[in-house]
């Protein structure tokens, strides 16, 4: 296999990423334990370059290292997305994991190479390619899970986290492998061709059984039901500032892995994976947000949320037309940033020995300090779709392509349980809003102003998006090539 | 300025609530005086709406119009018509009253109440002015956050639980309005609520959206069966909360009847016209009977309101049967005319009659009847006002709660003397809860020690209910203004209710 000096220019960013992370393993190598702070910005000012680079980038669509990388406007939406995600889960992880002892140089490493992966996944041209994308950030996110070793439950969530994940990949190569058997190419592209033309042919049933794997592989990255069991764990048991990392980013670059596969390599099968992704998405929206009622712990109600958010999104993905795909992106985009907000605030609560994380912490928020208390209540109404709040638009985007695709009663089913989740969102607020705080002194917030003022600007922006969220879709539609 | 006034009585009244919420909690009298002053500027806005606007056209004006989103054709589409300028007015006229009303009455986080108030505010003027679905149905959720907040904030005992019961049925409602409007944006590729209506579906297309914007409107009226939440709310709400609920959101339901149900879905709404007509009837005297037995004066209020907005859904859908069996225009044009001056007055004297409830709570700490007796002996001036609110809420003639009442009963005599006869039948159930609470609650002897220290209602409040008592005694005697202002638009209502769509 050879490339030329055009195929570097497309992974510019990429290698400049790694690059620059060699850069900093480097960095954290000499300096003091006391002077970590060098190790964060540094990181952050890392993913600001590689975000410039990507910004930077007008040049045209094409495919690099024969057909391996992908360079196009829907991959370089979903990196803008997935590295202003991350600059976000730097800045809100810096206090938190300092009050734990836990701020160290591998967290920041271990980040960015996983978004070095998730930007090698979206760009992903070749089922290879998925493959090593997907592995670096799952690896990575395994050891982020981990961080805490002195925790049972931290280390007891990374166990379950790596075991059924690598089940999961092990289901998805498998699936792979019967493609490549039925197509004789690894090529997403090529697949397209042939899978298209495949239909009534012998290699009909393998590729079947090959996407009945795919498909699954594909739940387990995103936490859909019923492949949702690790994600309840995984979201409580680690640190607070690794959820916020694993409960945003990452569903981006896994609405880019299964936009690839299923679209890019299997959009003749459609019919077929469209229905089995309504199956997950109707299974989804039903356990996560039946059973997301029953929980105390924030962060445990926020993973059974994430399943049924997941929900939603399969639902714009399960349309199978470009709009579809348009809504499904946005909704993904919707919710990293939503998400990023929600565990955010957890970590702005939490202090040393406190974990803020329980419903009941966030008791009289209101009155001990308002501002904030806005900002979760943003954050918890765009969770439930009200408008005029971001998540409200995601949601109507969605209905709007599973209407479109016919699937009236899927959009029922998505709004009955959308009228479901109102409910536990709205207990959040209830407390914050509603009940007397536990202590009458005023709240000792982080002297961290990073923290502060990236918190409020993300809260801010959920209402911000929701009234002026023209551009950015507008921008997803041409991407998608939606009219 | 004139070519946005629209905008800015929906945006200065949410920017005045930020700005009030920005003063923290510690500087209540700052917030009073800000708050007060946002409410006022709104309402002498809102006046040019009422000397500009051309009634005699019935169209809509002031139009504004800007692309919002234009990657699904979503525009920033404002106007009103006759119906929408009255419902304005009312809104920032009730606000001022509202904002008065909680100088002394509320103590504890000043800024966040009045600012939940003006944004309050500001959402429902929009959802009178919207012309576009999706703008319509974002101001009208949005409505839903501040009352959540305000109700289980600095409401009764049991407020969680009734603020919970209040935002879930509203969601639970108009989210299946979504799924109708995003249904119809796919046929028409359009928000524009003139190009819904223009639109041809057939009779079960029509059905199915009919019932989709039934449970919204419904709920919100709100109509039996879908009327508990509106008794839990009104007890637990702060006076504040009930007035607003009472005297202006309740309004949207009826009004969303008029803007959606009818222009869009008129066929549909001909076939169950019958439907509607039970229900309000059921609302009518059965609510009227459940408001009898009630032992809290808030709730005997909360039921008189499902009772008295049932005669606004009779009005609306007696004027469909008639239009379409007779073709008898004139009589349906009473039949929407009524039910809108229905609205209107019932705005002021259920605002009324809430502020009262207000006044003496703030003195007593309690709603139920039985801690009262005899307050005209300690409180003359109150008495006063109460006995003239309670006469309207009776349906008195010469106050505005008659004027309404009668055209909707006219308007049903055409059409059928029973739906006629059972809702006149109301007035009578209509007097006796409400003289009834008046005999309990003011006249006779001095029950108790606390009845006897009452002191009489302040300058402060006397302006809230005198403010109220005028208004309602104005469109009494001469309501006049009020159906010109309407005329023309409820016309052009019911020459819509003329065209088949289906088919």
């Amino acid at each position: 296999m050879s490339f030329s000096i055009q195929d570097l220019q497309l992974i510019l960013p990429e290698a400049f990423l790694l690059f620059a992370i060699c850069a900093v393993i480097a960095v954290d190598l000499v300096i003091k334990p006391a002077q970590r702070d060098a190790t964060h910005w540094l990181s952050i000012g890392v993913v600001v370059a590689t975000l410039l680079l990507v910004i930077i980038d007008r040049s045209a669509d094409a495919r690099g290292f024969s057909g391996m990388f992908v360079h196009d406007a829907v991959a370089r939406l979903l990196k803008v997305f997935i590295l202003l995600v991350t600059i976000a889960v730097f800045v809100y992880a810096r206090t938190y994991l300092k009050d734990r002892k836990l701020f160290v140089g591998e967290f920041h490493m271990l980040v960015l190479f996983a978004v070095l992966g998730m930007m090698l996944l979206v760009s992903a041209g070749s089922l290879v390619m998925i493959y090593v994308g997907l592995e670096l950030l799952t690896l990575s996110s395994y050891a982020l899970v981990a961080l805490n070793r002195d925790s049972p439950l931290s280390s007891e969530a990374a166990m379950k986290y790596f075991v059924l994940g690598a089940l999961a990949s092990g289901i998805l190569l498998y699936g792979m492998s019967m493609i490549y058997g039925a197509t004789g190419t690894l090529d997403l592209q090529k697949i397209h061709a042939v899978a298209s033309l495949a239909a009534g042919s012998s290699h009909q049933t393998l590729l079947a059984f090959g996407l009945v794997f795919l498909v699954a592989g594909i739940g387990f990255k995103f936490g859909a039901a019923p492949f949702h069991m690790w994600l309840p764990d995984v979201y409580q048991g680690s640190p607070t500032a690794v959820t916020t990392f694993i409960g945003s980013a990452p569903k981006i670059a896994a609405f880019g892995m299964a936009w690839r596969l299923l679209d890019g390599a299997l959009g003749g099968l459609h019919p077929h994976w469209g229905e089995m992704l309504a199956v997950l998405a109707v299974l989804s929206l039903a356990i996560g947000n039946v059973v997301a009622i029953a929980q105390t712990n924030l962060k445990r109600m926020l993973a059974y949320s994430t399943i049924s958010h997941v929900g939603f999104l399969l639902l714009g993905l399960a349309n199978g037309t470009p709009s579809g795909y348009a809504a499904a992106m946005f909704y993904a985009i919707a919710y990293a940033i939503m998400s990023a907000a929600a565990f955010g605030s957890i970590q702005l609560l939490a202090r040393a020995g406190f974990e803020a994380e329980e419903i009941d912490d966030f008791k009289g928020l209101n009155q001990r300090n308002p501002w904030y208390a806005f900002v979760v209540l943003l954050v918890m109404a765009s969770l439930a779709g009200i408008p005029p709040l971001f998540g409200f638009f995601a949601k109507l985007l969605v209905l709007k392509a599973a209407l479109d695709a016919g699937m009236l009663w899927l959009a029922i089913v998505a709004i009955v349980f959308a009228i479901v989740g109102a409910f536990y969102y709205l207990r959040v607020i209830k407390v914050m809003y509603f009940d007397p705080p536990e202590t009458k002194d005023t709240l000792a917030l982080p002297q961290d102003i990073p923290l502060r003022w990236v918190l409020s600007i993300n809260g801010a922006a959920l209402l911000f998006l929701g009234l002026f969220f023209g551009p950015l879709l507008s921008w997803c539609y041409r991407a998608m090539g939606a009219g | 300025m004139m070519q946005s006034l629209l905008s800015i009585l929906i945006w200065l009244p949410i920017a005045g609530g930020f700005a009030v919420l920005a003063l923290g909690t510690h500087r209540a009298k700052e917030a009073r005086w800000l708050a007060l002053a946002v409410a006022v500027a709104t309402f002498i806005v809102s006046i040019p709406l009422l000397t500009g606007y051309d009634a005699a056209a019935g169209t809509m004006q002031f139009i504004e119009q800007h692309r919002w989103i234009a990657a699904i054709n979503a525009n920033y589409h404002l106007g009103v018509d006759g119906i929408s300028v009255a419902l304005i007015v009312l809104t920032t006229f009730v606000t001022v009253l509202v904002v008065l009303g909680a100088w002394d009455s509320v103590h504890d986080k000043v800024n966040q109440y009045l600012a939940a108030f003006l944004v309050l505010e500001g959402l429902m003027v929009g959802v009178f002015c919207a012309l576009d679905a999706l703008l319509f149905y974002v101001f009208f959720e949005g409505m839903l956050i501040p009352m959540f907040i305000i109700i289980g904030i600095w409401g009764g005992p049991r407020r969680v639980y009734a603020t919970l019961k209040f935002f879930l049925y509203t969601f639970f409602g108009s989210i299946f309005m979504l799924v109708g409007l995003i249904w119809l944006y796919m046929q028409s590729n359009s928000w524009e609520l003139s190009q819904l209506a223009a639109l041809k579906l057939t009779l079960t297309q029509q059905s199915w959206l009919f019932f989709a914007f039934l449970v919204a409107f419904a709920v919100k009226v709100p109509m039996w069966p879908v009327h508990t939440w509106l008794p839990d709310a009104h007890v637990e709400a702060p006076t504040g909360g009930s007035v607003i609920l009472a005297a202006i959101m309740l309004k949207i339901g009826g009004y969303g009847f008029l803007r959606f149900s009818l222009p869009i879905t008129p066929d549909a709404s001909q076939h169950f016209a019958w439907l509607l007509i039970a229900l309000s009837l059921i609302a009518v005297i059965y609510i009227g009977f459940v408001a009898l037995v009630q032992e809290d004066m808030k709730k005997l209020i909360a039921y008189s309101s499902v009772s008295h907005m049932g005669f606004v859904t009779l009005g609306i859908f007696i004027a469909l049967a008639l239009v379409r069996v007779s073709g008898n225009k004139d009589a349906a044009y009473l039949g929407v005319s009524g039910a809108m001056v229905q609205m209107i007055s019932h705005g002021f004297v259920s605002g009324a009659m809430f502020s009262c409830i207000g006044v003496i709570y703030d003195r007593m700490h309690t709603r139920m009847i039985k801690d009262y007796g005899g307050v005209v002996n300690t409180m003359p001036w109150y008495a006063a006002f109460v006995v003239f609110f309670a006469m309207a809420n009776c349906g008195l003639p010469g106050t505005s709660g008659f004027v309404g009442e009668f055209m909707v009963i006219l308007a049903s005599f055409q059409s059928n003397f029973w739906i006629a006869a059972l809702a006149a039948f109301t007035l009578i159930i209509g007097a006796a809860y409400t003289l009834w609470l008046v005999k309990r609650v003011i006249w006779g002897e001095v029950t108790n020690d606390h009845v006897a220290k009452l002191k009489d209602i302040d300058a402060r409040e006397a302006l809230v209910l005198g403010a109220f008592a005028a208004m309602t005694l104005l469109f009494g005697i001469w309501p006049e203004p009020l159906t010109h202002l309407m005329d023309a638009s409820v016309k052009h209502i019911v020459d819509q209710l003329l065209v088949v769509k289906a088919g």
